[in-house]
């Protein structure tokens, strides 16, 4: 049996950041291990793991690596990208990783660039993480210092406060010195990526896991989990209206009830669960009826679900669900990149109605115009970024429809102050220079 | 060293300089507070590229200034997972204590308080970044001594 603890393995309670401590807990041996194979026999054990990525799109690792040309077929250096700028809502993992385990992350680093022959590694990490940064930079060093890098450079790229630099064209753009905004696809970064050259973008937490998984073994690591598609452990990143919010590393196939009820504590404070914020706020939102919901890719997806990037927020019953969509709008509608119109007045749009709604003076055809702007948005941007809002607000309206209604008919919101999200500033407000503060006329 | 030989020293690290726009960006807003206009020339001279360009790249991003803000900076997360564990009082604190709304600087110039997104610390709600580091579990009931310590004595 392979332990349970594999990525944070070691710093299950302290963070292991010294480089002897993480060499005495056996790092980076498997990186030593790695380089006396070649290259592809690396990225056949990551196929068979069938180890997929923990960024939000669940795309198997091995193949992503498979795709990228050797270098006897290409004219230009291939580079690895490594996604650190973790902000989506409710997504605290990759930062706990840099905190607690960062060596793993530049082994599994150096791994992926054998596993590819790459010389060059960025980590783009978001700017707001100031403490994760020197805490990886520092360790790079450890690692430099003990000459572990073999010729490969690693470079670690702070953001400057742009949700869309998560997107993979987004963060290359903005890595190249251009405003962050997506491209199209194709051709995708693994044939033209970082200054056009062949790029192997993936999470943190997926690069984390590659030493672990060449630890246990491909085959082994296969059945961790909720095996043939979902394999592995993740980190379950719990908040919201919860007793022990944390990051919490468990095999994929727990159900939704088990970490909310069991390892969270429950609600606190006497009061029920309304819904789940489900995967992070770019998903459908989850309904109390659907708890004992496996967390795997198949089990979330035959009920409309997505895995996202763990994300598990629970919302009380105090909280009214019009607010919720609004506020997650208004996130939404402040980080579009203005790139593609339907998401550019999209977002806006939806958040003038939910806003209308939520004041009880909208008309009820309001509800189903909502639902209209996000079957406009879905599919018909370059990105996620609009059909994110679009999801989760359509999921909104859809499943608390009468809650909704209620509005219309109170001519106001019915919770009032009572709910946690009443009158929620949102940054977009602050913008008083910009168009975004003033209503768009549609 | 000179803003301009620490940008080129800075872009060395990448295969193309452009590249080094964001830490150029980043060094002249820690030199100067904000991004002033000759803060965009003096990046634009060291990166071979246009002061417009530089602006343009700067006015994508949150957390690069183009207007003056305060010494210190006071940043409250108010997105959802915070605003569910009551991030708008905790807001509304900073508020009174600094008589400022979210997006201001007090009048003495010392501290601009924002609201910020998700900042990635959702277990330990509210998140609030003081000059850039992160404090946890923030209640509306330790505004006071946070201000009080930017302030000094």
């Amino acid at each position: 049996m392979a332990p349970e603890i594999l990525v944070l393995a070691g710093a299950e309670e302290a963070p292991l950041r010294d480089i002897a401590a993480y060499r005495a807990a056996g790092g980076y041996a498997q990186l030593e291990k790695a380089r006396a194979q070649e290259p592809q026999a690396i990225i056949a054990e990551l196929i068979e793991s069938n180890l997929r990525g923990r960024g939000g799109a669940f795309f198997p690792t091995g193949r992503k690596a498979s795709f990228i040309p050797t270098p006897d077929k290409v004219a230009k250096p291939v580079y690895i990208t490594v996604n650190a700028d973790e902000s989506e809502p409710g997504t605290f993992k990759d930062r706990e990783i840099m905190l607690r385990v960062p060596h793993r992350l530049i082994e599994g680093c150096l791994i992926a660039a054998h596993a590819i022959q790459s010389k060059f590694v960025f980590i783009y990490i978001r700017g707001e993480y100031s403490t994760e940064y020197d805490v990886l930079e520092a360790a790079l060093d450890q690692a430099n210092a003990a000459g572990l890098l073999g010729g490969v450079t690693i470079v670690i790229h702070r953001g400057a406060g742009a949700y869309i630099c998560g997107e993979e064209t987004a963060l290359l753009s903005s890595l190249e010195g251009e405003r962050g905004q997506p491209r199209s696809k194709p051709p995708f970064p693994a044939i033209e990526g970082l200054y056009a050259a062949p790029t192997l973008i993936n999470n943190v937490e997926t690069i984390t896991t590659i030493p672990k998984v060449l630890e246990v073994g491909p085959a082994e690591y296969a059945q961790i989990g909720a095996p043939p598609d979902s394999t592995g452990t993740r980190l379950f990143c719990l908040s919201g209206n919860v007793a022990r919010p944390g990051v919490y590393e468990l095999p994929h196939g727990i159900t939704a009830r088990h970490l909310i009820e069991d390892v969270g504590g429950g609600v606190p404070g006497g009061r029920s669960l309304k819904a789940v914020m489900m995967g992070g706020s770019s998903f459908p939102v989850m309904t109390p009826d659907d708890l004992d919901t496996k967390l795997d890719a198949n089990s979330l997806g035959q009920k409309g679900y997505f895995i996202g990037s763990g994300v598990v927020c629970a919302v009380d019953d105090r909280t009214c669900m019009v607010q919720f969509a609004l506020r997650v709008g208004q996130f939404y509608m402040h980080e579009s990149c203005g790139k593609c119109t339907p998401c550019r007045i999209g977002t806006r749009w939806l958040v003038q109605i939910l806003r209308a709604v939520e004041n009880g003076t909208a008309p009820e055809s309001d509800l189903d115009l909502a639902l209209d702007v996000c079957d406009r948005i879905i599919g018909k941007c370059l990105c996620v970024l609009g059909d994110s809002d679009a999801m989760i607000v359509a999921s909104c309206v859809t499943k608390f429809r009468d809650e909704f209604r209620a509005h219309l008919e109170h001519r106001g919101c019915p919770f009032g102050h009572d709910s946690q999200l009443d009158r929620l500033f949102a940054p977009s407000d602050q913008h008083h220079d910009t168009p975004m503060a003033k209503e768009v006329p549609v | 060293m000179s803003l301009v030989e620490d940008i080129r020293k800075a872009a060395e690290r990448y295969p193309r300089s452009k590249s080094a726009i964001l830490p150029a960006l980043r060094m002249a807003q820690e030199q100067y507070g904000w991004l002033p206009p000759e803060a965009l020339a003096e990046v634009g001279e060291a990166l071979g590229l246009t002061p417009a360009y530089c602006m343009a790249v700067a006015s994508f991003y949150d957390m690069l200034h183009l207007e003056p803000v305060g010494t210190h900076t006071i940043e409250v997360c108010t997105n959802v997972c915070c605003g569910l564990v009551n991030a708008q009082a905790v807001l509304e604190s900073f508020e009174r204590e600094l008589g400022v709304a979210p997006g201001e600087t007090t009048a003495d110039g010392s501290i601009t308080l924002r609201a910020v997104e998700c900042l990635g610390g959702c277990s330990t709600p509210t998140i609030v970044a003081v000059d850039g580091r992160y404090r946890q579990s923030v209640k509306p009931e330790d505004a006071c001594a946070i201000v009080e310590e930017l302030r000094g004595p």
